[in-house]
């Protein structure tokens, strides 16, 4: 399993676009993709899940990936993540 | 059977057509036990592709009418569509309770639903619960076998029927399909009948009933210039309408006639007629009807056709290409008028009780300065390409116009000391729409370069009448005497300071209202485009001076709004 930590220091938090691309990102790969938050684990790839949990800005969530191309997934969310400006 | 119904003329035209009900269709079902879980999922797949492609078909059109960022919300739609979680609940709750798709589908969403809308100190997330709705009821049609109307989906002519028309449902009509629309609610001064008059859509509003009395593929005829509208018709009405189209065309081409002609009163009195545009996507309709102005700017389509505040770059754009289209002609831009019914999904604003009464316009300017100074910033910048007037707006108190115009004079002075070209000639008027400004007209006069009178909010803060509450909308009387008085004193008082007074509410094009705000001496009078060459047709044939009596008796002699409805129509029907 591949797992990677970040802090959100968008000011609206993760919603709407940057939800939206970071789902499309996830649906991308194989693997089982999940994001962390507050001891609540959602699916990745359903930007309801991601929705559902609220994260603001300076919440510190986890993503984990696991399955075949965990690596490569990791690495495209922590880019989205990035370009975004989800994180730094 | 022939029936037919009265409602509110709202925009000009006449149109026969089939009836497209644009209304939801009944989608209820029972919950019931199923043997074969398989059978369900795959009805649920199909659903779900039948969804899928015509979110795309109205994603497409939607991008096309109403621009890229409205037509996201669909890709919203589309992933919800897609989402694991969601299609997995639901095939779960088929297999494991072994219930009809329907009713999974509801449950699951219904789940969701829940959870959005409990975020209450999310606005954003709330808003979320309705695009689940949204998509939610698409796929129980399609599972139900029921198609939901889209005026997207409108390929062939046809009168569009509904309860009500949203601001998007309206600017997704395509001209060439839609002949006209009906609505059971709404009045003139709606945002759905604004859009038809500027997209020169015959509609009658306000009927009431007509989603009850119509079916789908019904003929309707369609008279917006009397609000009368028939169903199932017989062949005499069909030629009557018929030839009512063809009278409201030969008179359109001789008010075309009138393009490039001064707006001129019988007796030789020149007034100014302008236009009223929120983009600048309107001047074509501008110049193709031959205003003498731009009255009212509404810039804040500016903020809210984006996803984030405009730049100043974006602003001073926009505003460079009103001014340099109408140039030497005057533009009034009024600064963002934003509250009331229009919010900003980026710039939440706490709920209010009473939003008209509220946190808006020149309220929220002078409170969030930055914003405020970036479009006068962009204003003035702009001031070099033309003659800009800048108005602000729901000035109250003498101490809020000063605040605003010495901001103004702030950011005028920072460009300038920055090299910046800018014109030495910008007017800085107020709207007049807050009764206790109408009142002090004669001191505002002092300060401000000129009023332009707000009618619709003068008339619903002077009568204490929520303007959209059609059980009190018997109160929203423009030409009641305590109106006319105001509008009067506002007149006056522009002209003993030697300012000029206009109107940008509806009622500046009002037929009725026209004659008295002639014999007012109303300077400038700013409608929707569409009804400019009507206005000077009319003007061409009334007297100035004769409407002086007119207008002094309608508000000392008449004590009711239906008075002066009459006195009108004995003043312009002896100067004919």
């Amino acid at each position: 399993m591949e797992k990677r930590e970040f802090n959100v220091v968008a000011e609206t938090g993760i919603h709407a676009r940057p939800a939206t691309l970071l789902v499309q990102a996830a649906s991308k790969f194989n693997s089982d993709i999940n994001l962390e938050y507050k001891g609540k684990s959602v699916n990745l790839k359903s930007i309801m899940g991601v929705m559902s949990l609220g994260v603001g800005q300076g919440a510190d969530v986890t993503i984990s990936a696991e399955g075949a191309d965990e690596k490569e997934a990791i690495a495209a969310i922590e880019e989205t993540m990035k370009k975004e400006g989800l994180s730094n | 059977m022939t029936k037919e119904l009265k409602g509110i003329a709202a925009s000009d035209g006449v149109a026969t057509a089939k009836a497209y009900l644009l209304v939801q269709p009944d989608l209820s079902f029972s919950k019931s036990t199923i043997d074969d879980a398989q059978k369900e999922i795959d009805r649920l797949h199909t659903a779900l592709d039948q969804s899928n492609s015509e979110l795309e078909t109205i994603r497409a059109k939607a991008a096309e009418s109403l621009g890229e960022e409205e037509a996201q919300v669909f890709d919203a739609h589309m992933m919800i569509l897609a989402d694991p979680e969601f299609t997995g609940a639901i095939e779960t709750q088929i297999k494991d309770d072994s219930v009809n798709a329907e009713s999974a589908l509801k449950s699951v969403s219904d789940g969701f639903i829940t959870t959005f809308e409990a975020m209450t100190d999310n606005p954003y997330m709330q808003e979320r619960a309705a695009d689940i709705r949204d998509v939610s009821t698409r796929v129980l049609a399609h599972l139900l076998g029921r198609s939901l109307p889209n005026p997207a989906l409108i390929d062939s002519e046809v009168i569009v029927v509904a309860h009500d028309l949203t601001p998007s449902d309206t600017a997704q009509l395509n001209k060439k399909f839609v002949k006209a629309f009906v609505t059971d609610i709404g009045g003139r001064t709606a945002h759905s009948a604004i859009m038809a008059r500027s997209l020169e859509i015959p509609a009658v509003v306000g009927t009431d009933e007509v989603t009850k009395d119509v079916t789908n593929g019904q003929t309707l005829t369609v008279n917006g210039l009397t609000g009368e509208v028939t169903i199932d018709p017989s062949a005499d009405q069909i030629a009557a309408s018929e030839k009512a189209a063809k009278d409201y065309a030969a008179q359109k081409a001789e008010w075309a006639q009138l393009k490039t002609a001064k707006t001129i009163t019988a007796d030789g009195k020149h007034f100014e007629l302008g236009a009223n545009i929120g983009t600048p996507k309107d001047l074509d309709g501008v110049l193709a009807n031959g205003a003498e102005a731009i009255g009212l700017y509404r810039t804040e389509f500016l903020y809210m056709d984006s996803s984030e505040l405009p730049s100043e770059e974006d602003q001073f754009q926009a505003y460079k290409q009103v001014l340099e289209a109408m140039n030497p002609k005057p533009v009034v831009v009024r600064t963002m008028d934003i509250g009331g019914d229009k919010k900003l999904p980026y710039l939440p604003l706490p709920a209010e009780d009473n939003p008209f009464l509220g946190y808006r316009a020149i309220r929220i300017s002078l409170d969030r300065q930055d914003i405020f100074r970036t479009q006068l910033r962009a204003l003035i910048r702009a001031s070099a390409f033309g003659n800009l007037r800048i108005m602000f707006p729901m000035i109250g108190t003498i101490n809020e116009f000063k605040a605003a115009k010495k901001i103004f004079l702030e950011e005028k002075d920072k460009l300038v000391q920055e090299g910046v070209k800018v014109s030495d000639n910008i007017q800085t008027g107020m709207m007049m729409e807050i009764p206790a400004a109408a009142v002090l007209a004669d001191q505002f006069a002092k300060v401000a370069d000129f009023f332009s009178i707000g009618t619709n909010d003068l008339i619903q803060y002077t009568m204490a009448a929520d303007r959209g509450n059609e059980r009190v909308s018997y109160l929203y009387q423009p030409y009641n005497p305590s109106i006319l008085r105001l509008v009067k004193h506002i007149i006056d008082s522009a002209h003993k300071e030697g300012k000029w007074a206009g109107m940008c509410g509806e009622a500046a094009g009002d037929p009725i209202m026209v004659p008295i705000l002639m014999g007012m001496g109303l300077d400038e009078f700013s409608m929707s485009a569409t009804s400019v060459l009507r206005v000077r047709s009319q003007m061409k044939h009334l007297s100035a001076e004769y409407m002086q009596t007119l207008a002094e008796r309608a508000v000392t002699e008449s004590t009711t709004n239906e008075d002066n409805e009459k006195l009108v129509a004995e003043f312009t029907a002896e100067d004919k």
